[in-house]
C-alpha cells in the first residue's frame, strides 16, 4: 500500500488491536502490515492512512514506546494501535 | 450486624456484635484489622492460632453496580505476612444480606482427618443467622467441579458455595478459595497466597450460604446513595473500556496481552525477555476470534456475580461447542502462555480449567512452572509436559508438591537464580524493568509480588489517568503510594477494582463513588478522607508484617532484575532502594 504526497518513501510496520482491526480487513490475528509512507510521516498519518476513527486510536506504541499523535516515523519503524482497553 | 465466629475445635459458633472500632471497617479493612487485632504474627500460618476472616464490602449487596466482593484476610502460610484475596461471587452479597460483617473461623478439630461443611441460613423466628454443621469428609480429594454439583443437590433453595480444592487440603502454599460464578461454576478463586491451605487446615470443606428472608443491609441516606450509584452506572456505561460491548466486555481482561507485548513489559521464559513472539495467539482478541468460529456468532462476556454491569469473565469453547473452560483472565493467559512460551489457546485454557478443578492459583502456577523450565525439568513451550506437571501438582506426587509449594520453593529446590518472586509470591503479568512503577508496587505491598495493590499500569500503559513514562523511575513512588492507598479503599468498598478505569477518568463517577459509600453508612467523606482510609488499611498491614519479621529489607525485588538487562529495552530495575522506602516513610 502506498500514501501519496511526496516522491521518496519509507516502509513501517503496523499492528492493529481489539476493535481496531474491524477498520482494516487484512489486519488478522498475528498479521504484521506493512505500508508505505512518505519519508517524514508522522503517526497521525499512519491512522488517517487507515482511516481510523479519531476517538478510537488511544494508544500508539512505536519501537515499543508510547508516542502521540505528531511524532515523525522513520523507514522500518514498528507500530502498534490501540483503542482505549484495561484489564488486570 | 453480626461478627459470626465459628470455631472448629468445638464445632460450635456465636454471634457478637460489631464493636464501635469496627463501625465503619468493612471488606479488606476489617479483615486485616482483625488478623491484626486477633492472630499472633509469628504463629505458624497452618497452626491453631491463626484464623481466617470473611468481609464482604461496604455496599456489597446493595443495588450498586459491580460490587460483589469478598475479602478473605489470614496470614499467609506463602508470605509468612498478611494477605487479603478477594474474589466477585453471589456468596459477597448473600453474606452480607444476613448482616454478617465478619464471619470468622478458628481453631482446630481434634479429629484431624475430619472435614467438616457448614451450612449458614437466617434463621426467621429468632430473626438472625444459623450455622449447622455436616460431616464432609466424604467430598474431600475430589475435583471442585464434581463436588459443586453435588452440593447444589444436597442443599435446596438458593445456594452460594465457598470451598476447597486438592491443593488446600495438600497444604500447598499454592491454594486458593473458590467460590461459585452465576453458572454455578467453582470459578471464582481468592486465589492469592495459600489461603485454600488456611481454611482447609481448620479442616472446614465448605461454608454454604442461603440467605433467603434475610433483611439485607441498612442505607442511612437513600438518596445520596441513589445519586451517587446512578453516576457510578453513568460512569461505567459511557467509559470505552467498561460499557457495554466495550473492551472489558469483549475481549476481557486477556485484551491487556497484545499492548504489555507491543510495550516490551510482557514476561515471556520465566522473565527473560519483555516479548514473546505468540503473544497474539494467546490474547484476549484471539479468545474472541476463537468463540465466534466455533460457535458461529459473536460471544460477549458474562458477570461473575451478580449486579456487575461491566461483565468482563469470558467462556472459552471446544470446536464441538462444549465449554473448555471459564475464565480465561489475562494473568492465566500471560502465566500459562508467555511465560512459558506456550502459544496454544487451547492447552492453555486446559491449564486454567485444571488450576480451578484442583484449586491452584494461575499465576503462582505458572510462576512456578516457568521456573521448573528454567530448571530444565520440561522445555519452554511444552504445553503438554506442563499439563502433566500441573496433575502432579494436583495428585500429590512428591514433585507435585515441590511444585505445590510455589515459585520461590520450587527455585530453591532446583537451584535456579531466576526467581520472580517478592515476599515469596509470584509476579503477576507485568515486568518491573520494562514498568518501574508497578516494580514499586510488587517491591512494597504488603501482600508479596501484587499487581492489583497498586495498578500503576493504569497511566503507565494504558493512558488512564494521564499517561506517563512506564520506563522512568521518576514520581513512581509517589505513583505506587496514591494507588496503593486509593486500592485499599475500593477492596474496602466492595466494589470490583474494574471500576478504577471509569471512575479515575470521569470525575463523576469518582464523586458517585464516594457519595454510595456515604449514603449507606451516613459518613461525609471527602476523596481525601478515602484516600487517608486507604493508608490506613496498609499502616495495619504494614505494622502486621513487621511484627512476623518482614521489615523494609524484604521490600525489594530479586536481584536478577538489577543485573540482567530485559529486552527489548535493555533496561534493569532502576529504581532506587531510597525510593522504594519512601513509599511507607512518606504514607
Ligand atoms: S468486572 Fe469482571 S471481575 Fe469485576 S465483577 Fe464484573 S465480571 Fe467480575
Amino acid at each position: 500500500m502506498r500514501v501519496s504526497g511526496g516522491d521518496a518513501t519509507m516502509k513501517v510496520k503496523v499492528r492493529l488491536f481489539a476493535n481496531l482491526r474491524d477498520y482494516v480487513p487484512e489486519a488478522k490475528i498475528g498479521t504484521t502490515l506493512e505500508v508505505d509512507l512518505r519519508e517524514g510521516a508522522l503517526v497521525k498519518d499512519l491512522v488517517d492512512h487507515y482511516q481510523l476513527p479519531a476517538e478510537l486510536v488511544k494508544l500508539v506504541y512505536v519501537n515499543a514506546i508510547y508516542r502521540e499523535m505528531d511524532f515523525q516515523l522513520r523507514d522500518g519503524d514498528e507500530v502498534g494501535i490501540f483503542p482505549p482497553i484495561g484489564g488486570g | 450486624m453480626w461478627i459470626l465466629r465459628i470455631d472448629m475445635k468445638e464445632l460450635s459458633y456465636k454471634l457478637e456484635d460489631v464493636p464501635e472500632r469496627y463501625r465503619l471497617l468493612y471488606g479488606r479493612a476489617l479483615t486485616s484489622q482483625m488478623i491484626f487485632d486477633e492472630v499472633p504474627p509469628l504463629c505458624h500460618a497452618l497452626g491453631p492460632n491463626n484464623k481466617l476472616v470473611f468481609s464482604a464490602g461496604i455496599v456489597t449487596s446493595t443495588s450498586a453496580p459491580t460490587s460483589a466482593r469478598v475479602s478473605v484476610g489470614c496470614k499467609s502460610p506463602l508470605t509468612g505476612g498478611i494477605k487479603e484475596a478477594n474474589a466477585g461471587t453471589s456468596w459477597a452479597p448473600d453474606l452480607a444480606s444476613m448482616r454478617i460483617r465478619a464471619l470468622v473461623i478458628e481453631g482446630f478439630p481434634e479429629q484431624g482427618e475430619k472435614y467438616w461443611g457448614t451450612f449458614i441460613s437466617w434463621d426467621k423466628d429468632a430473626g438472625k443467622p444459623k450455622v449447622e454443621f455436616f460431616d464432609a469428609t466424604g467430598y474431600t480429594g475430589q475435583d471442585v467441579y464434581d463436588t459443586f454439583p453435588k452440593i447444589y443437590e444436597r442443599f435446596e433453595g438458593r445456594i452460594s458455595i465457598c470451598s476447597v480444592g486438592n491443593a488446600g487440603e495438600k497444604s500447598y502454599g499454592n491454594s486458593g478459595i473458590v467460590f461459585n460464578d452465576q453458572a454455578k461454576r467453582p470459578s471464582r478463586y481468592a486465589g492469592r497466597g495459600g489461603v485454600g491451605a488456611v481454611l482447609a487446615s481448620k479442616r472446614l470443606k465448605f461454608i454454604i450460604l442461603n440467605e433467603k428472608g434475610s433483611p439485607g443491609v441498612d442505607i442511612v441516606d437513600k438518596p445520596l446513595f441513589d445519586e451517587g450509584r446512578k453516576k457510578m452506572i453513568d460512569a461505567i456505561r459511557s467509559h470505552a473500556i467498561s460499557k457495554p460491548k466495550g473492551g472489558l466486555n469483549s475481549y476481557g481482561t486477556a485484551v491487556l496481552v497484545n499492548i504489555l507485548n507491543e510495550a516490551g513489559g510482557l514476561p515471556t521464559r520465566n522473565f527473560s525477555s519483555g516479548r514473546f513472539e505468540g503473544a497474539a495467539k494467546t490474547a484476549g482478541e484471539a479468545i474472541f476470534e476463537t468463540n465466534k468460529e466455533r460457535m458461529g456468532k459473536e460471544i460477549y462476556n458474562h458477570a461473575c456475580s451478580p449486579g456487575c454491569i461491566i461483565q468482563c469473565s469470558n467462556t472459552y469453547y471446544n470446536t464441538d461447542k462444549t465449554e473448555r473452560t471459564s475464565c480465561i483472565e489475562y494473568e492465566s493467559t500471560w502465566s500459562l502462555g508467555a511465560n512459558l512460551g506456550i502459544d496454544d489457546l487451547d492447552d492453555i485454557a486446559t491449564m486454567v480449567q485444571l488450576c480451578n478443578a484442583y484449586g491452584l492459583d494461575t499465576i503462582e502456577t505458572g510462576g512456578t512452572l516457568g521456573v521448573a523450565m528454567e530448571a530444565g525439568v520440561i522445555p519452554f513451550g511444552d504445553s503438554k509436559g506442563a499439563i502433566n506437571l500441573i496433575h502432579e501438582m494436583g495428585k500429590g506426587t512428591p514433585l507435585g508438591r515441590i511444585l505445590g509449594s510455589g515459585t520461590e520453593t520450587t527455585g530453591k529446590a532446583f537451584g535456579v537464580r531466576r526467581v520472580p518472586t517478592v515476599k515469596g509470591q509470584s509476579m503477576p503479568a507485568y515486568e518491573p524493568r520494562a514498568v518501574k512503577g508497578i516494580g514499586i508496587t510488587y517491591a512494597t505491598t504488603t501482600m508479596g509480588a501484587d499487581h492489583t495493590a497498586g495498578y500503576t499500569i493504569a497511566p503507565e500503559i494504558l493512558g488512564v489517568s494521564g499517561k506517563s513514562d512506564p520506563l522512568s523511575p521518576e514520581g513512581k513512588a509517589e505513583l505506587s503510594r496514591a494507588f496503593q492507598a486509593t486500592t485499599a479503599f475500593i477492596d474496602s468498598s466492595g466494589h470490583c477494582l474494574f471500576i478504577a478505569f471509569p471512575i479515575l477518568d470521569i470525575a463523576s463517577g469518582f464523586e458517585g463513588f464516594i457519595q454510595e459509600c456515604n449514603g449507606v453508612l451516613g459518613t461525609n467523606w471527602t476523596a481525601a478522607d478515602i484516600v487517608a482510609y486507604g493508608a490506613n488499611v496498609l499502616k495495619v498491614e504494614r505494622a502486621f508484617n513487621e511484627a512476623a519479621g518482614i521489615k523494609a529489607e524484604a521490600d525489594r525485588l530479586p536481584e536478577f532484575m538489577r543485573l540482567e538487562p530485559l529486552p527489548p529495552h535493555n533496561q534493569v530495575f532502576d529504581v532506587p532502594d531510597s525510593a522504594l522506602d519512601a513509599v511507607f516513610k512518606e504514607m
